[in-house]
């Protein structure tokens, strides 16, 4: 049986790719990949979990054995920012798409039929 | 509608995949193999008690620096793509008085949080992009709260631009010390701060690297709302 947290950060990935591959809207495509990102750093940082043990921050109570993997939040804190970074680059080419053409529709934007 | 049935019946296909693969991978067991390594050696090699940032700054700095850089093109792209010769705020209704002086009240006490945080990156969670976002939010409430108020621009930019560069300058002085590139020079040359890990005063050069961080993500995201809120003015 697969785990909750992994059956979610899937779930998420997938809801994420249905709204890319269905919506005609943009905006809501990049709403898509933005539940798609999540969904991955949730995959990412429920694999480094180990049951039982407490935040990689040590201190008098927490010794290293008593700590979760400490690289996958690492890089999810790296994928968050590389996220937000694409976000913001894809959402001022929406603004300017909306400027050009009225429209937000991906179907009506003509050099993206297709 | 087939379009949709055909979405569906071929995301349920790869979700299938996904769980066959990750059926493999055991929930919460330990897998650690290098992040042992860290966690066991972080205290004594960094001088960090949070293993995450020692490991996003010290270990695996390289990462940070793509990282910083990405962000940087992120902010430089949405100017390019935005960029007018006249643009305004183009807000209409005013806030109400609540709002407002709510807004002003707070925005203090939001940047102090947001420096707390990145300054205290090697002692609780946190860290430059956290803290840096924490304090756009600030500029974010500022922004929303007030038809007129806009970032100073000069300022910003130029403190955006200088805290990249002090980074790569952290890094350079590492190399000119140690022999590579983002070398930890406070901590492995200097020792300062040996005797009072887990106190503000230790940690290498994380403070020193997340305050630089925090300051140019804070910029950073700053000016990726103003010329997100700025339209065009027709003559």
């Amino acid at each position: 049986m697969i785990s909750a947290y992994y059956f979610g950060a899937i779930a998420l990935i997938l809801i994420g790719l249905y709204a890319v591959l269905v919506k005609k809207n943009l905006l809501k495509i990049l709403i898509g990949l933005s539940i798609m990102e999540t969904g991955v750093n949730l995959l990412l940082i429920s694999i480094g979990y180990v049951s039982g043990k407490s935040a990689p921050i040590l201190s008098e109570s927490i010794t290293p054995s008593q700590a979760v993997d400490p690289i996958p939040q690492a890089l999810v804190l790296t994928a968050i920012v590389i996220g937000v970074a694409t976000t913001a680059m894809a959402l001022s080419v929406a603004i300017i798409l909306y400027e050009k053409y009225g429209t937000l529709n991906i179907e009506e934007v003509r050099r993206l039929r297709g | 509608m087939l379009k949709r049935a055909l979405a569906i019946v071929a995301i349920l296909i790869i979700g299938y995949w996904l769980a066959q693969g990750l059926s493999q991978v055991p929930f919460g067991q330990d897998k650690m193999l290098v992040g042992k390594y860290y966690l066991e050696h972080v205290k004594e090699q960094t001088g960090a008690v949070n293993a995450v940032t020692a490991v996003v700054v010290n270990y695996r700095g390289f990462d940070t620096l793509g990282e910083v850089t990405v962000l940087f093109i992120a902010s430089t792209g949405v100017g390019a793509l935005l960029w007018r010769k006249k643009r305004k705020r183009t807000a209409k209704t005013k806030g109400s008085v609540v709002l407002t002086t709510g807004s002003k009240l707070l925005f203090p006490f939001i940047m102090l949080f947001g420096m707390y945080i990145f300054i205290h990156g090697h002692l609780t969670p946190g860290g430059g992009f956290p803290g840096g976002a924490t304090i756009a939010t600030a500029f974010l409430l500022m922004y929303m709260a007030f038809t007129i108020y806009e970032i100073p621009h000069k300022g910003f930019e130029v403190t955006e631009g200088f805290a990249g560069m002090g980074y790569v300058l952290v890094g350079l002085i590492g190399l000119a010390i140690g022999g590579y590139f983002l070398f930890d020079w406070i901590w492995q040359t200097w020792h300062l701060g040996t005797s009072n890990v887990g106190r503000l005063f230790s940690g290498g050069f994380i403070p020193v690297i997340y305050t630089i961080i925090g300051i140019k993500v804070g910029t950073e995201l700053s000016g990726i709302i103003d010329n997100m809120l700025k339209e065009e003015v027709k003559e």
